[in-house]
C-alpha cells in the first residue's frame, strides 16, 4: 500500500502533531511489496471451494469491481468512501451502464484496504500508490476502470448466454439487466448466468459504449442508491456500530497542540459508574466505559499533568500580526513568475491593493469522528468512515504492532468528511488502535470525538494572509503581483516527497490569477511560517482562499478600469475556453446583461474558478441591511466534463454553496496563548437553513469530456461572488473572513 | 430503580445512571441508532426525538424526565406526516452523508403536524436548530412542501 518512493525521513511524525505513531521502513518496504501482488481486474477466485462444480451453474460472478449475484442483485464495491458526495450511485452508475443492469437491481458495497486493486489512479502519476478518497477525484479516476468493468463482466454474461443457448454472442442484446436472444426469444437473468459466466476467461479490451447510447450515465431522475437507508435512520456509520462486549472510549488530549501527558491520576475517573479502563496512549490518555455517558464522565473527573514545553502557545492574533510583517517582508518561494511583474505594476494606469486574512476554519463533521477496532492476537479489525483506506490500515498495524496485512478495514458510510477523515497520519484511527492495544484487546472499543473533541482537535484550514496588487497598463494588459503566508499542509507528512516540489506546496498555493487567467506579468511567492496548529485540507483545500483573493481583485480591477465585471474576465479567459463557458452560462442564467434592479442594499456579483479539473461560475444576489448580509440567490454554472450523475452534480454544487457560505459569513477558529477559543457549535457557528440562499440554481455546461470532480469546486466562488455582490450594494470591500461588514465598515472610515 | 421508557410503543426497562441523557440511553442500551449524536449541547437537532409529539432534543433530556412519555425515534415514525416527509426526502435525493437527516426528519414531521402548510419562512424558523453540513438545506425545503401538498391532496381525497 502506500507510497513507493517514500524516504525515510518523510515518514517521520511531523513535529508539530501531538506524537502519531510511525511507519518504519520496513514497514513501508512491506507494504510496497503488497502492492505487488494485487489484480487490476479479472476474476477474484472464480470457482473456488464454495462454489458449486463445473457443471452447475449457479453461482456468483465475483469481480473486483461488481458481483452478480445468483438472486440478481449486481453489487457494485467502491474503491472510495462514501461521505454524502454520491460516489455510491456515481461509481454504480458507471458499471450499471455498461453492464446494461436495470438500476433496481443495483446494490454497493465498500471494498477492502487494498493496492494496487482499489487504488486512486489519479494519484498514481505522482507517484503515490493508496486507496484514498480527495481531490475530488473518485468519480474521475473511476470512470475508465469502472466502464471497463462493467462491459467485461457484461462480455462474459453475454458469452456465458451464447454458450448456453448455441446461439453467437453477436445476436444476443442485454437491456435492464435482461440478457435475451430475439432469434430463439430466449432470456436471461445477470444473476441466471452469473455462475456460468464465472467460469469463462476474462476478455481483454472489451469495446466500450458510444457516449450517445448511454442511458444511465447523466440521466436526470436517477435515484440515490442511499437515500432510502439515509431516511429511515437505517444507514450505519460508524457511530452505529455494535459489537458484542463492546466498550466506549473518549480521550482527554492535550490542551495545547504540541503537548504530552507526563503523568495523570485516574482515581476520581475510575470511581465513576461504568467506567472500566483508564489507559495512556501516545495522543492523550483513554477513558473506556460500558457506555458513552460513562466514558465522557469519567473523562471529567480525570486529571492529567501536560508537559507543555513543546507546545504552541501563540494566538491567532499574534500569528496574523507576525504573517502580516512576512507578507510585507522579504520574498520566500516563488510559486509562479510571468512576464515582468513589477515592472508592469509600477507603470500600471489603474492599480488596486489589497490584503486578505483567512482565519482557521474546523470542517466540523456532523457525524464526528468515530471508529471502532476489535483487536485479537493476530488480527485488528477497524469500522469506520475511512477516507484513506491504506494509510488507516498501516497506522493502525504500527500502533497495535501487527502488519498491514493483518489489520481490515470495514469502510462505512461516513458522515461527511470535507477532507478531514484523511490526515496523513490517520489520527483518530491510530487512536482507536492505540487504546485496544493499551487495554490488550480484552473487548471492541469504539472511540468517539465529543464535539468539543473536534472543533478544538486542529487539523483546521491553515490561517492565511495575502497581499495582493493588481495593475493595468496602458496596452490594456493586466499585471499581478500575490504575496501568500500560510502554513504548509503537505511539509512534514509522508506525502512531502512526493507532492512538494521546489519547497512549493501545491495545497497552499495553487490557483492563483497566474494559473486562472491569461495574464503577461504576474509573479506568486509563499512564505510558509513554522506553527504548531495542526493544518489539513478542508473541502477545496488552497482554493478556499485563492479563488477568494483571486476572484475579489479581479473584480475591483475591473471596476477601477470602469468595465462590467463579466466582459472584464472574459478578456482574460481566452486561453481558458472552460472558464469562459461557464462564466457565460452562469452570466446568461442568471440575467446579467439585464440592468440589476437599483434597490437600496442589492447587489449582484459573479466569480468564477476551476478546481479538481472542474470550472465553476456563480453569480450571487444580496440584501445588505444595516450589517446584514442576505444572499438571495446564487445561479451555479458548473463545467465538469460529463455529468455522471446530474442531480448529484447540483446536490453537490447546492452544498459547496453552502459549505462555502457558512465559513463566508460565519466561519472562524482562534487561539488565545494556544487554547482555541470555540468548543461547539455556539461558538463555530455554522449555515443553517435560514441562511441559505432562497434559490440555488444549478446549470450543467453540456460536455464531452471525462468527467471531473463535483465535491469541491462548488466551494470557492460563493464567497467571492458574494463579497463582489456586496461592495455592488454598498461600496464597501470585504477583505478579512468571515465577513463582518461592521468592521470593514469602520476601517474604510 | 431500573428507568422505564415506553420507546416506540413499546415499554422497555433500563438500568442507568438517571441523569444520562436521552439520547445515550437509546443509543446505546436501546440499540436504536437512527438518533445521532452531534453536538450534545441541543445546538445541533441531530438528536431530535418526539416525546409526546413535541420535537426534543434527546441529547439534554435526562433519561429520567422522559419515563411515561411517549417517545418516538426515527424507527418508529410513523405518523402520516412522518411518512409524507420520508417519502418526499427520497423522492427528492435530499440527504447526502444523511447523517443529519434522522434529526431533520423528526423535526419536519413535526412541523407538519402542527402547520400542514408551511411557508418558506415557517420552515426556516421551525428547521434552524437543525444543521446540516452538507446543506441539503434547498432539498429540505423542497420536500417539506411536496410532503405538506401529499398530506392535504390526502386529506380531501
Ligand atoms: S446532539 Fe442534540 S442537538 Fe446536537
Ligand atoms: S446530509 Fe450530511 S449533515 Fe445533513
Amino acid at each position: 500500500m502506500y507510497f513507493r518512493h517514500i524516504e525515510d525521513e518523510s515518514a517521520a511524525s511531523p513535529a508539530t502533531s501531538p506524537s502519531p505513531p510511525e511507519l518504519t521502513r520496513r514497514q513501508f518496504l512491506q507494504l510496497t511489496s503488497l502492492a505487488g501482488s494485487g489484480l487490476t481486474l479479472g476474476i477474484l477466485l472464480p470457482g473456488c471451494g464454495s462454489q458449486p462444480g463445473a457443471g452447475s451453474v449457479a453461482g456468483p460472478l465475483t469481480m473486483p469491481f461488481l458481483r452478480v449475484a445468483p438472486d440478481n442483485t449486481v453489487t457494485v464495491i467502491s474503491k472510495h468512501l462514501e461521505a454524502g458526495q454520491g460516489v455510491w450511485t456515481g461509481l454504480p452508475a458507471i458499471v450499471a451502464e455498461e453492464l446494461d443492469a436495470s438500476w433496481a437491481q443495483i446494490r454497493v458495497e465498500s471494498a477492502p484496504a487494498e493496492v494496487p486493486t482499489y487504488q486512486n489512479m489519479a494519484f498514481v502519476p505522482m507517484g503515490v500508490h493508496a486507496q484514498l478518497t480527495g481531490g475530488s477525484t473518485a468519480v474521475a479516476n473511476s470512470w475508465q476502470q469502472l466502464r471497463e468493468a462493467g462491459a467485461t463482466a457484461r462480455a462474459m454474461l453475454v458469452a456465458a448466454a451464447a454458450a448456453r443457448w448455441g446461439v453467437p454472442a453477436t445476436d444476443i442484446t442485454v437491456s435492464e439487466g435482461v440478457v435475451s436472444h430475439a432469434g430463439t426469444g430466449r432470456k436471461a437473468t445477470l444473476g441466471e448466468l452469473a455462475g456460468a459466466a464465472a467460469k469463462l476467461p476474462v476478455p481483454a479490451n472489451v469495446p466500450l459504449k458510444n457516449p450517445t447510447d448511454f442511458k444511465i450515465v447523466g440521466n436526470e431522475q436517477l435515484p440515490r442508491l442511499d437515500a432510502r437507508a439515509k431516511s429511515t435512520g437505517k444507514q450505519q456509520f460508524a457511530i452505529d456500530v455494535m459489537l458484542p462486549e463492546m466498550m466506549t472510549a473518549v480521550v482527554m488530549r492535550p490542551p495545547r497542540f504540541g503537548a504530552r501527558a507526563s503523568s495523570f491520576d485516574a482515581s476520581k475517573a475510575k470511581a465513576v459508574a461504568g467506567v472500566v479502563d483508564v489507559v495512556q496512549i501516545p495522543r492523550g490518555v483513554a477513558v473506556v466505559g460500558r457506555d458513552m455517558w460513562s466514558a465522557k464522565k469519567g473523562r471529567e473527573a480525570l486529571s492529567v499533568t501536560w508537559d507543555e514545553s513543546d507546545a504552541e502557545k501563540r494566538g491567532t492574533t499574534e500569528l496574523m500580526k507576525e504573517y502580516r510583517a512576512l507578507g510585507r517582508g522579504k520574498e520566500a518561494l516563488t510559486v509562479k513568475e510571468v512576464g515582468e511583474a513589477d515592472a508592469a505594476l509600477a507603470h500600471a494606469v489603474k492599480r488596486v491593493e489589497g490584503e486578505f486574512e483567512f482565519p482557521y476554519l474546523a470542517h466540523a463533521t456532523m457525524e464526528p469522528l468515530t471508529a471502532v477496532c476489535r483487536l485479537s492476537p493476530d488480527k485488528c479489525e477497524i469500522w469506520a468512515g475511512c477516507q484513506f483506506q491504506t494509510g488507516d490500515q498501516a497506522a493502525a498495524a504500527a500502533a497495535v504492532g501487527l502488519k498491514p496485512e493483518q489489520v481490515t478495514i470495514n469502510t462505512l458510510a461516513a458522515g461527511g468528511t470535507f477532507g478531514r477523515r484523511a490526515t496523513p497520519d490517520s489520527d483518530y484511527i491510530s487512536e482507536v488502535a492505540s487504546i485496544a492495544k493499551a487495554t490488550g484487546g480484552k473487548y471492541p472499543v469504539r472511540l468517539i470525538w465529543t464535539r468539543e473533541d473536534d472543533i478544538t482537535g486542529g487539523r483546521y484550514r491553515p490561517l492565511n494572509y495575502h497581499r495582493i496588487t493588481a495593475g493595468l497598463g496602458k496596452d490594456g494588459k493586466v499585471a499581478y503581483g500575490q504575496r501568500i503566508v500560510g502554513q504548509s499542509i503537505l511539509i512534514g507528512t509522508p506525502f512531502e516527497s512526493v507532492l512538494v516540489k521546489n519547497g512549493i506546496d501545491p495545497t497552499a498555493t495553487g490557483g492563483s490569477a497566474a494559473e486562472q487567467y491569461d495574464l503577461d506579468h504576474a509573479r506568486v511567492s509563499w512564505t510558509p511560517p513554522k506553527v504548531g496548529v495542526p493544518v489539513l485540507w478542508w473541502r477545496s483545500v488552497e482554493h478556499t482562499h485563492m479563488a477568494y483573493s483571486k476572484e475579489v481583485m479581479i473584480d475591483e480591477l475591473a471596476q477601477a478600469a470602469g468595465e462590467d465585471p463579466v466582459a472584464f474576465r472574459l478578456k482574460l479567459l481566452g486561453k481558458h475556453p472552460r472558464h469562459a463557458g461557464a462564466l457565460k452560462l452562469a452570466a446568461e442564467k442568471a440575467g446579467w446583461d439585464n440592468p440589476f434592479p437599483k434597490e437600496k442594499g442589492r447587489g449582484r456579483g459573479v466569480a468564477v474558478h476551476e478546481s479538481f479539473g472542474s470550472v465553476v461560475a456563480q453569480v450571487a444576489e444580496v440584501t445588505v441591511s444595516g450589517n446584514k448580509i442576505t444572499v438571495d440567490r446564487v445561479v451555479c454554472a458548473v463545467d465538469c466534463g460529463i455529468a455522471v450523475t446530474p442531480d448529484v452534480v447540483k446536490a453537490q454544487m447546492q452544498s459547496g454553496i453552502g459549505y462555502g457560505l457558512s465559513a463566508a459569513l460565519y466561519g472562524k477558529i482562534t487561539l488565545t496563548d494556544g487554547h482555541v477559543d470555540q468548543t461547539n457549535f455556539h461558538q463555530y457557528q455554522v449555515l443553517r437553513i435560514n441562511d441559505m440562499p432562497r434559490a440555488v440554481e444549478v446549470h450543467i455546461v453540456p460536455s464531452r469530456n471525462p468527467p471531473s470532480g463535483v465535491g469541491e469546486p462548488g466551494v470557492p466562488p460563493i464567497a467571492p461572488a458574494v463579497a463582489n455582490a456586496v461592495r455592488a450594494a454598498t461600496g464597501t470591500r470585504l477583505h478579512t473572513l468571515p465577513f463582518d461588514l461592521a468592521a470593514a465598515r469602520r476601517a474604510k472610515a | 430503580m431500573p428507568i422505564k421508557l415506553i420507546v416506540n410503543g413499546q415499554a422497555r426497562e433500563l438500568d442507568v445512571d438517571p441523569d444520562m441523557p436521552l439520547l445515550w440511553a437509546i443509543r446505546d442500551h436501546l440499540q436504536l441508532t437512527g438518533t445521532k449524536f452531534g453536538c450534545g449541547m441541543a445546538l445541533c437537532g441531530a438528536c431530535t426525538v418526539h416525546i409526546d409529539g413535541q420535537a426534543t432534543r434527546s441529547c439534554v433530556t435526562p433519561v429520567a424526565t422522559a419515563q411515561g412519555r411517549q417517545i418516538t425515534t426515527i424507527e418508529g415514525l410513523s405518523t402520516p406526516a412522518g411518512h409524507a416527509v420520508q417519502q418526499a426526502w427520497i423522492a427528492l435525493n435530499v440527504p447526502q452523508c444523511g447523517y443529519c437527516q434522522s434529526g431533520q426528519l423528526m423535526s419536519a414531521a413535526a412541523l407538519l403536524a402542527s402547520n400542514p402548510h408551511p411557508s418558506d419562512a415557517d420552515i426556516d424558523s421551525a428547521m434552524a436548530g437543525n444543521i446540516c453540513r452538507c446543506a441539503t438545506y434547498v432539498r429540505i425545503r423542497g420536500a417539506i412542501h411536496q410532503a405538506a401538498e401529499t398530506l392535504s391532496a390526502g386529506a380531501t381525497a
